[in-house]
């Protein structure tokens, strides 16, 4: 039963090809650890690579680590943050064969509409923060899923800690 | 899936006022009457006798009608239905005289009592409203004219005419709800948008739930609908039309993302908020020239814009303050003042359609509250608390507001409520399953 129309199809189709459909993968981007981004798109569970690889999206994903945290409705990079971050750009200038899409989230202690918009700041703040590291702003994009999709479920600071995160989802054949 | 399709060319409400048999009909300002502004009111005890079946096959659409008339008044808080087992007084036909005495005798403060006939595709509703302590009818009697298909909107329009009647307020029985209609765990939760009656019942299915959808709003006619989606892997505001199901997308910009949509009073307009390198403002799009304009320039967040009715001004909110914050700026963009003082963080402002109140969501101490306030801030009234509450949407006489509530949890899940602007009558909108994010549309036609 959908009643999106052929043309409107189309464009979702051709927006898929060029640059993946963050919403349409559930879990494809995710790490071992069973965390991860909803993106990847293109890319399913098994198709990560091996994680020993260090050019694998499964090295990538658990070995550099593809998140960084924020504290309640902040998008300001923390120095951890900031050290994950550094360790992303080297590792993607090394490997320019992926795409990225940068997906920022917030915990659920907010409304809807300007979670969406404090999740696409935070997105933003990673992808600038990997701009100034050398990282070319053509293969980058975000995305934002305000509370849309939680990791941790609780209705504790301890899930909201892990929730208020921004992910590096990466997909092969890039370069948008 | 035929929404107001259908509905709209077979209603074409005959509404006919049939001559009123007693010339008592101007009995308006007759003491029958609830000031719904007031604080805890008792509930005003009513008779409504089963409607009577005229025509053979009227029997269950008149008894079904009734039904959803008590349900409508008893729903509001401010009716009480006086069991069919408490009365004395039968009434066999539509004309016979009121036995005022045997109404009186039950408490009775009002009486309604009515007809249904069917005939071929069409059935005819009539009603009259009679003020028992004063003995006399309220109004005149009305009819509408429907299909088989409509009854429930009969029925609601009947309750409607009472309700307006007694109460001095506009009518909002016969209206819909947009909602998102969700299932699933919460961190894999499935979306997909629905609408109903405002009273839960007839629900249709818009989209199905391949992709992530939020916060639909009618259009001021009601039959467009503005909403969000991932349909592209990225947010962007869609419009769709409830006839032909036909759905465009809306403001597309390469790189950015769209929300927060609303129509403008006259619906030739929307406001949305749009999302660039991680900046969020607010934009109008000329829906007939396609042309978009900015209205706010600020590094700060500003979204949930809503128009004033008389479409001069715009409320909104903003980060620029620190944390969220209510504002109030001209239509045309400009200087805004923020209107929210109090303690905590103010969020979703919808102006009232009539006017008077601006409803918000405010997260003040680890709670979320649903509250009215005058548009220069002054009258703050909180009319709920819970771990969440959120988006507050007006019925279209701007006296009841529907919102969502999430419980907490591993397990939490939505749920729509509504609630008086008095605060009172609190109650869950019965939904198939969870449901978030409602959008009540105006009084249909």
């Amino acid at each position: 039963m959908t009643f999106f129309p052929k043309a409107l199809l189309i464009v979702a189709a051709l927006g898929l090809a060029a640059c993946n459909n963050p919403d349409r993968f559930g879990k494809g981007g995710a790490g071992a650890d069973g965390a991860g981004g909803y993106g990847a798109g293109g890319i399913d569970a098994n198709g990560l690579g091996d994680p020993n690889n260090p050019a694998s999206i499964a090295y990538f994903n658990q070995s550099v680590g593809d998140r960084v945290l924020f504290a309640v409705d902040q998008s300001t990079l923390s120095p951890e943050g900031r050290n994950i971050l550094i360790g992303q750009a080297q590792w993607l200038n090394s490997n320019p064969q992926y795409a990225i899409i940068i997906e920022g989230h917030a915990d659920e202690q907010g409304t809807r509409e300007y979670n969406l918009a404090l999740g696409a700041r935070r997105a933003s703040a990673v992808q600038d923060f990997l701009i100034s590291q050398g990282v070319a702003p053509t293969r980058m994009q975000t995305v934002s899923y305000g509370k849309e999709r939680p990791l941790a479920i609780c209705s504790e600071e301890a899930c909201y800690a892990k929730n208020r995160r921004a992910v590096t989802v990466l997909s092969a054949g890039a370069g948008a | 899936m035929t929404l107001f399709r259908t509905l709209t060319p077979v209603l074409a409400l005959a509404l006919g006022l049939f001559v009123a048999a007693s010339p008592a009909a101007m009995a308006q300002q007759g003491p029958l009457r609830i000031t719904i502004t007031d604080g805890v009111i008792e509930p005003l005890p009513f008779a409504l006798p089963d409607f009577i079946p005229e025509t053979g096959g009227a029997g269950d659409y008149a008894q079904q009608i009734t039904r959803v008339i008590a349900s409508d008044l008893s729903g509001t808080g401010l009716f009480r239905e006086i069991p069919a087992s408490a009365h004395i007084s039968r009434v066999s036909s539509f004309d016979a005289p009121v036995a005022y005495e045997d109404w009186k005798a039950i408490n009775a403060q009002a009486l309604i009592t009515g007809a249904v006939s069917a005939s071929g595709d069409k059935i005819v509703v009539k009603f009259r409203l009679f003020d028992v302590y004063s003995g006399q009818q309220m109004g005149d009697g009305l009819q509408f004219a429907g299909t088989p298909a409509t009854w429930r909107r009969m029925a609601h329009k009947v309750a409607d005419q009472i309700y307006a009647r007694i109460t001095g307020e506009g009518p909002y029985f016969d209206s819909r709800v947009v909602f998102v209609s969700e299932s699933g765990p919460k961190d894999a939760r499935q979306k997909r948008l629905a609408v109903m009656d405002y009273d839960g019942a007839n629900v249709s299915y818009l989209t199905d739930s391949s992709s992530i959808v939020l916060a639909p709003r009618f259009s001021p006619t009601g039959n467009q609908i503005l909403f969000t989606s991932y349909e592209s892997g990225f947010p962007r505001i869609y419009l769709m039309d409830t006839g032909s199901m036909q759905v465009a997308a809306l403001a597309q910009q390469e790189g950015t993302m769209t929300f927060a949509p609303r129509f403008s009073p006259d619906g030739r307009r929307v406001l949305f908020s749009l999302e660039r390198g991680g900046n969020t403002d607010l934009y109008e799009l000329d829906i007939t020239t396609g042309q978009s304009r900015q209205l706010t320039n600020a590094p700060s967040i500003e979204t949930a814009p809503s128009y004033s009715p008389d479409g001069s001004q715009i409320v909104f909110e903003s980060d620029r303050s620190g944390t969220q914050q209510v504002y109030v700026m001209p239509a045309s963009g400009g200087e805004a003042t923020r209107i929210s003082g109090g303690a905590g963080r103010y969020s979703t402002p919808v102006w009232s359609p009539q006017g008077d109140y601006i409803a918000f969501t405010k997260q003040n101490a680890g709670r979320f509250h649903i509250g009215v306030m005058r548009s220069d801030g002054s009258e703050e009234r909180l009319l709920t608390a819970s771990f969440l509450d959120e988006g507050p949407t007006w019925a279209p006489n701007g006296r009841v507001i529907m919102f969502m509530r999430e419980s907490a949890g591993a397990g939490g899940q939505s749920s729509l409520y509504s609630v008086d602007i008095s605060g009172r009558n609190l109650r869950q909108v019965t939904t198939e399953g969870p449901a978030s994010d409602p959008a009540w549309s105006p009084l249909l036609p």
